[in-house]
Order: C-alpha cells, then structure tokens, then sequence
C-alpha cells in the first residue's frame, strides 16, 4: 500500500461512535467531563483526548428530520500546512501517509494550528509542560501491519481503510452508481491539494452544512513556499545596495570633508 | 547623563515594579498550572494577545533600531545621529522583551533554543525564529559599546568600531527579513483570514509598515526620554527622519489599494463587516492621517506636533497586526476569545520591565550622548 487512506461514508455511519471508544483505547487517551449540549455529539469538539468525535447534524425536510453523522479528526493531507509551518519539524508526512507528530521537537508554539485548514491540532491546555495532540492514524498500529483503531472498529463499513488511489475510485464509483443517494462531491480528493481522508456524503446534505470548511484545491504551503523563495535573493539583493549606499555616501563625504578633516584631527 | 540628584525610584517606577511583580506571579502560575490557567487560549483561538502585541507588534516596535541605524551610517543622515543610541536601546530591549513572552506563551519554552537543532527551511517561523536570535545578537554588540565606554573599556571597542558597518548591515539585512516573514506567516490561511488582509503582498506590506513604524517609534521615544530626562529636544533630528515617512506610509496606502483592486476586492472595504470597518479604521488612523500630519513642513520643525502624529502610525500599527493575526481570522462560530486578566497582566508586566530597563540604562550609560 502506497499511501493509507480512509474512505468515510457518511450515509453509511450510524452513529453508534465504537470509532470514538476505539481511538481512546488505543490511544489510551482520558475521559472528559462534558456538558449536554441537546446533542448526542459527546464531547462536544475535539481536543487532545479526542482525537476523532462524530459529529451529529439534524435538519429539517418537507418531512420530519435528516439526522446525519459524521467522523471527524485529522485528514492526513497530501501537502499538510501543520507540517510545512512547524518551525522545528516536529509534524512528518511519513512515507505511509500518515501526518504524525515527534512530542520530542516540539517547542509549544502553536503555529500547526493556526496553520490547519481544518482545525485539527489541539493542545494540552491544562497542562505546565503541553503538547500538540491530534489523530496518527494510528502509525503505530500501521507499522505493525495493522489497520487503524476507528476502521477496524467501525461496525457498519462507513470507514474504510486504504490505498489512496483505490479508495478515489472506490468513492467516485459510489457516486456514479448511485446518484440519487449520493451527494456528487468527493470531499478531499481535490481539497488543499488532496487529503487522505475522503468523504461521500448523503445527497441530500453538502459538506458545508455538516461542518467541512469550503476549500480551494491550492496546497497551503504553495502560499508560504512563494515568498520564502525570495529570501535567499532579498539577503544578496539587501546586502549589496545597503553596502553600495554605504560606499557611496562615504565617499561623498570623504570629498567634501577633505579640507577640514585635517584641522579636526587632533 | 542626568542630575543623580533625582531620586532614582520615583511612583512611576514603584508602579513599573509592582506591574512586573504581578507578571512574575501569573508566570509563576503558568509554569506550575499551564497556559489554560493564566489564558483565555483555546484550541479555537491557539494565538491571543501575546503574539498579536508582544510578538507581532513588538517586533514591528522595534524597528527604529534598524531604521535609524541605515539613516544615519547607510545614507549618511549625521544630524540624525543623537537619536541613534535611543533608537539601538529601544530595539534591544524590544527583541528582549520579544523573547520574555515567547518563554510565557510557547508551550516547551524551554526549548525555544530547538531552531538551532531541528531545522524546517519551509516554515516561516524557522526563518523569524533565525533572524531574530541573530539579530538579537547584532543589537547586543550594538548596545555593546553604551557599556564598554561607560567602564572605558578601550580595546573591545576599538574591536566593534572595526566590525561596526558590518554590524549594521547584517542588522538591516536580517531586519528585512523577518520584518516580512512575520507577513509570511500568516499566508498559510488563505481560507482563514480575511480577504481584505490576505495577499501574496503582505511579507512586502509587513515590512513597509515596520519601517513606517520604525521611524514613528523612535519620534515617540525620542520625545518622552527627552522628557524624561529633561534633556534639549532632537526635534532637528527628529525632523529629519520624519522627512521619509509620509512617503512610506504613501507607498503602503498605493500598494495595499492597488493589490486589492488587483485581486478584486476593493468593494470588500465598503461591505459593512466588522473586517471592513477595522480595515477603514486602521487605514485612516495609521495611514492617511499621519500621511498629511508628517507632509507638513511645520509639524517637522515642532517635537510636540511630530510626537501627536507618531502616535497615530503606532496606533495605526498595531490594530493593523491585531487585524491580520487575530481580528480578522475565521474562528469556529461557537468560540470566542478576550485575553484574560492573567495574559494582559503579562503583557502589561513585559512593556513595564522594558520602560523600566531603558530608563535604568539610559540612566546610567552614555545613551544619548557618544563619549570620546
């Protein structure tokens, strides 16, 4: 396998959240007290003990309700902006796939999340000594040659675990087979540049309303990468007019100076 | 130097002191209990107050050092030399305190120095992180010869007017850079931040405004230490590198109205959204409103009248740099952010200990005057 992805269908997903209970065993990550928001959603967002969380959405239709639920958590991008923007390389797009994270650079400063089109990243806000914390797509389980917590959790194959490029095909075929009951967009095939969490949703909700940011198809670090690449010619260009400045005025003042400059002399 | 009959801890630095003792404690708590004790932060508000002021503006605060340095060796500008040292002092101290609040709000403060080990050439931060502990560096050894005469210390003097030029090249250069890089960092959230402030421009526009900055900072600090320390205005002085700035901040108006007409998105400032008022705000206050304030001949011959238009460009600065890294990002529509008391407290006790750390050094070393 090239490069692992998830295929999340939401149509299929019926809330039962065994994905959730499965990262944090797993991960062996804390319970949180919550608050009832009126929603099952439970916790309400993500944070750094829940890294994946479904996601409850209702709306309303000529009759009664659409209730939809979504998987949330980080989606693996192909040019990931978290990993292009930390200052110490801490974030790695491994050669799996995976985006994960090495606690042991890490300086604390935050810059992954506001670099996350997303919102992924999150932080250990309560603790003196914090890291970052978000889904690895279990790279530990990858690299024992086993398939991540959520998808082998996942009861109804609303999550499917894969090659990236089987799983664009397997999505877009559901699409076309089924169109009436699919919605046309295959979310993250084109987002930033390509995610490895991909998503069909049902056809009567566009990934807006449940929650996805609307993005362009530009990777992010094509934004940062533009202007960084004058640096090395703005250090040459700004050194070699300041220095010609500095001659030039020195000479100048060298030749109005002349006469006098003996007499200052002591 | 000043009258050592003057007491030394007058109220103004009984209140500095308390300020920064408070600091200390919410520090304090921050080390033992973690930012979410001290700070209204959030995974959906990762960055508040402290990089929005003390990093962001702090640094674009701390321009004038480098600004006045290319006025006067660069371009020759000798009448402007008194304002120099002040304007080496306040920079110095401004990185200083730059890099006090990174120890608060960075979650492994103490690895800040990890630049060093772990590099990544794509991340912007890797690149302000360099320059600022490089530069860091350049405006120690610039400060460096305030102290050497005062305990007229002859041979690493002579040393460090050898290197000087080079000195203050690197400076400008390193200034240039991350002066623009600050604006490179916020280009990764095209989706995020607001139309009106994202643009392939802003590194260019980061700078421009530094440099506009740079120049109303060392006004500003020029006239109060004068104050201060009951010393004879620089107004000839001040006069003088007050000439640029209504042509920089012009060259900033004409560049961020023509980017914007570039990009399509003039009407966007009429569109009545919050981002499009604080846009006109920041504009009419740091921009067009000190324009015609500095264009003005008579306003360059009178302190006073230069010092009430420096406010405007720091005023107009920073709601600027709140606008591109806090104001103007897209947050998750269930959260909100206000700095909490803790974070203005620390903010307030790092400007405290830098006002009280200048007044104590331009006390007592030769900062406005060189002595030979």
């Amino acid at each position: 396998m090239k490069n692992v992805s998830f295929l999340i269908d939401v149509t299929k997903c019926i809330g039962c959240r065994s994905c959730q209970v499965a990262c944090k065993q797993w991960n062996q990550l804390a319970g949180e007290k919550t608050v009832n928001t009126g929603t099952h959603q439970n916790p309400p967002i993500l944070s750094a003990k829940t890294w994946t969380l479904i996601k409850f959405d209702e709306f309303e239709k000529e009759e009664g309700v659409n209730w939809f639920f979504t998987k949330i958590g980080c989606m693996h991008c192909e040019h990931p902006g978290c990993v292009s923007v930390c200052p110490v390389g801490a974030l790695e797009k491994t050669e799996t796939g995976a985006v994960i994270y090495h606690d042991d650079k890490c300086i604390g400063c935050r810059y992954c999340m506001m670099g996350c089109p997303f919102r992924i990243p999150t932080f250990e806000w309560d603790k003196a000594l914090p890291y970052i914390r978000k889904c690895t797509f279990c790279y530990d389980r990858l690299s024992e040659g086993e398939m991540p917590a959520c998808a082998k959790a996942c009861p109804t194959g609303a999550i499917t675990f894969g090659d990236r490029d089987e799983l664009i095909q397997e999505g877009k075929k559901r699409i076309e087979s089924k169109p009436e009951k699919y919605n046309p967009h295959l979310y993250g095939e084109k987002e930033v540049g390509g995610t490895s969490v991909l998503y069909v949703a049902p056809k009567d909700a566009d990934f807006a309303s449940l929650g996805f940011p609307v993005l362009g198809e530009r990777a992010l670090p094509t934004w940062t990468h533009n202007a960084l690449k004058f640096v090395p010619g703005q250090i040459v260009v700004v050194g070699a007019l300041m220095s010609a400045f500095y001659w030039l005025t020195k000479r100048k003042m060298k030749n109005k100076a002349e006469p006098e400059e003996v007499k200052h002399d002591e | 130097m000043t009258n050592k009959k003057d007491k030394v801890f007058g109220t103004g630095s009984i209140v500095l002191l308390v300020l920064i003792g408070l600091a200390l404690i919410v520090a304090l708590i921050r080390y033992f209990f973690g930012l979410g004790a001290i700070s209204n932060l959030s995974d959906a508000y990762p960055w508040g107050i402290w990089i929005s002021f003390d990093l962001l503006c702090g640094v674009a605060l701390a321009a004038g050092a480098f600004v006045t340095a290319a006025a006067v060796h660069i371009f020759g500008g000798e009448t402007m030399k008194p304002l120099l040292r002040p304007a080496i002092l306040t920079g110095f101290l401004g990185y200083i305190l730059v890099v006090l609040a990174l120890l608060v709000d960075l979650g492994q403060y103490y690895r800040i120095w990890h630049l060093t080990i772990y590099w990544n050439l794509h991340s912007p931060l890797f690149e302000v992180g360099w320059c600022v502990m490089l530069y860091l560096t350049v405006l120690a050894l610039e400060f460096a010869p305030m102290a050497l005469e005062r305990y007229k210390l002859q041979a690493p003097l002579k040393i460090l007017k050898r290197i000087s030029i080079v000195l203050i090249i690197a400076g400008i250069v390193l200034s240039t850079m991350h002066q623009s890089s600050l604006g490179t960092m916020f280009l990764i959230m095209p989706e995020k931040l607001h139309p009106l402030w994202h643009t392939p421009i802003l590194p260019v526009l980061f700078l421009t405004s530094a440099i506009a900055v740079g120049i109303a900072m060392v006004i500003f600090e020029s006239t109060i230490s004068m104050r201060v320390f009951k010393r004879e205005p620089e107004t000839v002085a001040q006069g003088k590198l007050a000439i640029g700035l209504p042509w920089v901040l012009a060259i900033y108006f004409i560049m961020k109205i023509a980017d914007l007409a570039v990009q399509g998105d003039l009407g966007l400032i009429f569109e009545g959204s919050t981002a499009s008022y604080l846009f006109i705000l920041e504009m009419i206050i740091g921009v067009i409103i000190p324009f015609f304030i500095f264009l003005s001949k008579g306003v360059r011959q009178s302190t006073k009248a230069m010092f009430n238009g420096s406010i405007f460009v720091i005023a107009g600065l920073v709601l600027n740099r709140f606008n591109v890294s806090l104001f103007g990002i897209k947050a998750p529509a269930t959260a909100s952010y206000f700095p909490h008391l803790m974070e203005i407290m620390i903010t307030v006790g790092i400007v405290s200990a830098g006002i009280m750390a200048y007044y104590l050094i331009a006390r007592y070393f030769p900062v406005f005057s060189e002595e030979h």
